[in-house]
């Protein structure tokens, strides 16, 4: 115990050891969170569930904490449903007869936001037996200015409208307000803006378009033909933030990907460095202690290794086989196992096979085994603990360098998916930044903290580097 | 060569080395032609139960390839080894087990001998582990007892230690102790003295000497310092260029050395006596030979005094048996 004590004490005498250390035990926390709060297997649903499931999400949307950098407010996503009691939504089905019932519904809510949203949807669940209920959809401005958005009727179960993307609505919202302000709208200008806007001549150009702040109404009403109906209606107004990781293009929490990519990074990482460390070194100490043909072999397929090139047969590979990720941990520590690394242990192990204390230990009549296990490889472990915890970061580079290219695991949720997805999205050319940002700051830490660890650890093993 | 003791084959002895040869292969380049430097080159000897003996010779005369053959850390080329009436000449490696407990070894550099990761527990625990003593407090018992044999005491001050935390002397006690803590029967002592201060040297010895009264030990006492073994041995045997030059009882080789290359090496113990301090001693002239390509005839030829061109030089001397169990390998004492 108060070996182990002493042994922090002379670490942390490394400043860059202390925070490294601090910064791997955040993430390990975060990674123990993770797994106790979204298990992987949720986790991957979630990842891969498609569009429908994130329906409630912005599409894009930057993390909320933009907002606190920035003097416009960004706005938050608005979700008003019928079937949730809540202030601003309120259902009225009034049977009139036994035949008829009449619909009201209404959403208000505040909207006081410095920019338009990124959407607006209806979603209606209605349940009806014979004919389709008749609706008509009203949108009032905060200037009490009353708009019919759509009248139609309802098809059964499920059903959408998807009011930012009614062409026709569209047309019809420009020229009103076009004659209102008796100018000519000249762009392609989308509903949010045309909803949400003051109608003065700013509307005029995107950039100077300003949003009307105030209380604004959605109210449906409509009549159905039979008296045992229902009817609920969701509206979801998208905003330009969301939670504190933002949503990717098909709406997804980039939160998930980047909270999941945490373990997978450091066990990924870890696993990687530490077993191909181990499994080098035993296998250039089973080729320094046997010597002979053993070694002849081990060396020939050492060099067959060396020449190989790692990382285009590591793109082959991937590309044929679209690898789970822990088989891709396999394939690579396969890979490395006869890295150059195994000529080093070698030399190193062919020094300290002739100590004395080996052949004691053949005095005694210890197995070859044991010698291997217990007396070469112990003597060499400490020294190389700097290169496993440095290695590490290379491991974690690796992995999101194969998902950036592509060539990862098709289903994980890591950090070099996010980025992936990003650049194939054009995040960059679109401003969304975050996208690219935060998955590349998790690896940047995450490298950081082993190297801060390895290079401190280096100057204790290696006293040559030791600071005076 | 066998014990002989009026006539009558007494086989009380521990063990019976006959003609051992161990030779190593050299080969310059991968088609070059092999060659074999021969180290230990027909050495025989005998060892009663209990019984101390020195082999002395300088550096490179092959008495430390003799001990490990005997230890079969090396694979005898030619030659037979009998330890307690078996013969462990050429057994395989899980047959040698028992004879690995039967057998000690203690080497010449102490920390280097033991293995710096381990504590003082765990390196002692070791062969017991290896020969299968699993119960955790027989081993203790074993250790403690080993521990106190050695006078590592109290044991309890360096049971947690590294071999890094003793002295010298300490640690050459620890690895005494882990040669002793199998209860062996034979014991090879690579010069166990000559890396330690002069103050530890003897100590190192009278406890050697102690354990192999009290225990009835064998020991094969290697040095290339005659003047340590008249306190230890009761037998002395001489070795130059892989042979076997001379050997008789301590008192008798110290008393009537036979052989030249005897001669000169009790020439050149140190005299203690201030007034020939100005006596240059004289050595033998010459470096020790080659051991790829030894001198034909008796191997000491080129350095001789008394060398006998014609013979020494052609023919390699036998063993001659000059008084009872002294014997020498040389012409002066009689030709075939």
């Amino acid at each position: 115990m108060s070996n182990i004590k002493q042994s922090l004490r002379t670490l942390f005498a490394y400043r860059s050891a202390l925070g490294g250390l601090i910064i791997i035990l955040i993430l390990v926390g975060i990674s123990a969170y993770t797994i106790f709060a979204i298990p992987y297997d949720e986790a991957t649903k979630l990842w891969r569930a498609g569009e429908l499931y994130w329906l409630n999400n912005p599409r894009n949307a930057m993390p909320s904490w933009v907002n606190l950098f920035s003097f416009k407010k960004m706005p938050e996503t608005i979700i008003l449903d019928t079937k949730k009691p809540q202030l601003g939504a309120s259902k009225a089905l009034i049977p009139v007869s036994d035949k008829i019932t009449r619909i009201k519904i209404e959403f208000s809510f505040n909207y006081e936001y410095d920019d338009f949203p990124s959407e607006l949807n209806l979603f209606f669940n209605s349940n009806f037996n014979v004919s389709a209920p008749q609706l008509t959809i009203h949108w009032v401005k905060p200037n009490g200015g009353s708009i019919v958005l759509k009248s139609f009727l309802l098809s059964k179960g499920e059903d959408r409208y998807y009011i930012s993307n009614d062409d026709r609505l569209a047309r019809e919202l420009k020229s009103t307000i076009s004659r209102k302000i008796n100018e000519t709208i000249g762009y392609d200008i989308p509903i949010t803006i045309l909803l949400f806007a003051l109608e003065d001549s700013s509307i005029l150009d995107p950039s100077t378009a300003r949003v009307m702040k105030g209380n604004y109404k959605l109210w449906i009403d409509g009549i159905a033909f039979e008296a045992n109906m229902n009817l609920d209606v969701k509206l979801v107004v998208y905003g330009k933030v969301y939670s504190w990781a933002g949503t990717d293009h098909l709406r997804r929490d980039l939160g998930i990907a980047l909270l999941w990519g945490t373990p997978i990074a450091l066990s990924f990482g870890v696993i990687a460095s530490l077993s191909i460390a181990l499994i080098q070194m035993f296998i250039g100490a089973v080729s320094a202690w046997f010597g002979g043909k053993i070694d002849t072999i081990i060396q020939r397929i050492t060099e067959v290794f060396m020449v190989l090139p790692f990382i285009p047969i590591l793109i082959m590979i991937s590309t044929f086989y679209k690898f789970n990720i822990w088989i891709l941990l396999v394939v690579i520590i396969v890979l490395s196992m006869f890295g150059g690394s195994v000529k080093n242990y070698r030399a190193i192990f062919l020094q300290i096979k002739e100590f004395p204390y080996i052949e004691a230990s053949r005095a005694y009549g210890a197995s070859n085994f044991r010698i291997l296990t217990h007396y070469l490889i112990p003597k060499v472990l400490p020294t190389i603990i700097p290169s496993i915890v440095l290695s590490v970061a290379d491991f974690v580079f690796l992995e999101a360098a194969l998902a950036i290219l592509g060539l990862g695991d098709p289903l994980a949720p890591t950090w070099g998916k996010i980025i992936n997805d990003a650049h194939s999205n054009g995040a960059l050319y679109k401003g969304l930044y975050y996208w690219v940002l935060e998955p590349s700051l998790m690896l940047a830490v995450t490298s950081l903290s082993f190297a801060m660890l390895g290079f401190a650890l280096d100057k204790i093993f290696n006293p040559k580097l030791r600071e005076m | 060569m066998l014990a002989l003791r009026e006539g009558i084959v007494v086989n009380a002895s521990l063990l019976n080395v006959e003609g051992l040869r161990k030779y190593f292969e050299v080969r310059r380049g991968f088609f070059g032609k092999r060659e074999y430097i021969r180290a230990v080159d027909g050495v025989s000897l005998t060892l009663n139960k209990g019984e101390a003996i020195s082999i002395v010779g300088e550096s490179g005369c092959g008495k430390t390839t003799l001990g490990k053959t005997i230890l079969r850390l090396y694979e005898p080329t030619d030659g037979r080894i009998i330890f307690a009436s078996k013969n462990v000449t050429h057994l395989s490696w899980k047959e040698l087990k028992w004879y690995r407990r039967e057998t000690g070894l203690v080497q010449q550099d102490p920390f280097g001998a033991l293995p710096s990761f381990m504590t003082v527990k765990r390196i002692l625990e070791e062969p017991l582990i290896i020969h299968g003593v699993k119960d955790r407090r027989e081993r203790d018992k074993r250790v403690y007892k080993a521990l106190e044999q050695v006078k590592l005491t109290p044991v309890e001050d360096f049971i947690g230690k590294y071999p890094h935390m003793l002295s010298g002397g300490q640690q050459q006690r620890l690895v005494i102790a882990r040669a002793i803590i199998l209860e062996p029967k034979l014991i090879i002592a690579d010069e166990p003295v000559s890396m330690l201060d002069a103050s530890v040297r003897i100590e190192i010895l009278k406890l050697l000497q102690k354990l192999q009264k009290d225990y009835e030990l064998g020991i094969i006492y290697i040095t290339h310092d005659l003047s340590t073994t008249r306190y230890f041995s009761e037998k002395i045997c001489i070795m130059y260029a892989g042979h076997m030059v001379e050997s008789a009882e301590t008192r008798r080789i110290l008393a009537n050395p036979l052989h030249p290359y005897t001669r000169a090496l009790l020439n050149v113990i140190p005299d203690p006596d201030p007034s020939n301090r100005f006596i240059i001693k004289n050595v033998p002239a010459g470096e020790p030979p080659n051991l790829l390509n030894p001198p034909t005839g008796c191997r000491f030829n080129p350095r001789c005094e008394s060398m006998m061109k014609g013979i020494c030089n052609v023919k390699e001397p036998p063993i001659i048996e000059v008084n009872r169990n002294h014997y020498v390998k040389c012409w002066l004492y009689g030709r075939t």
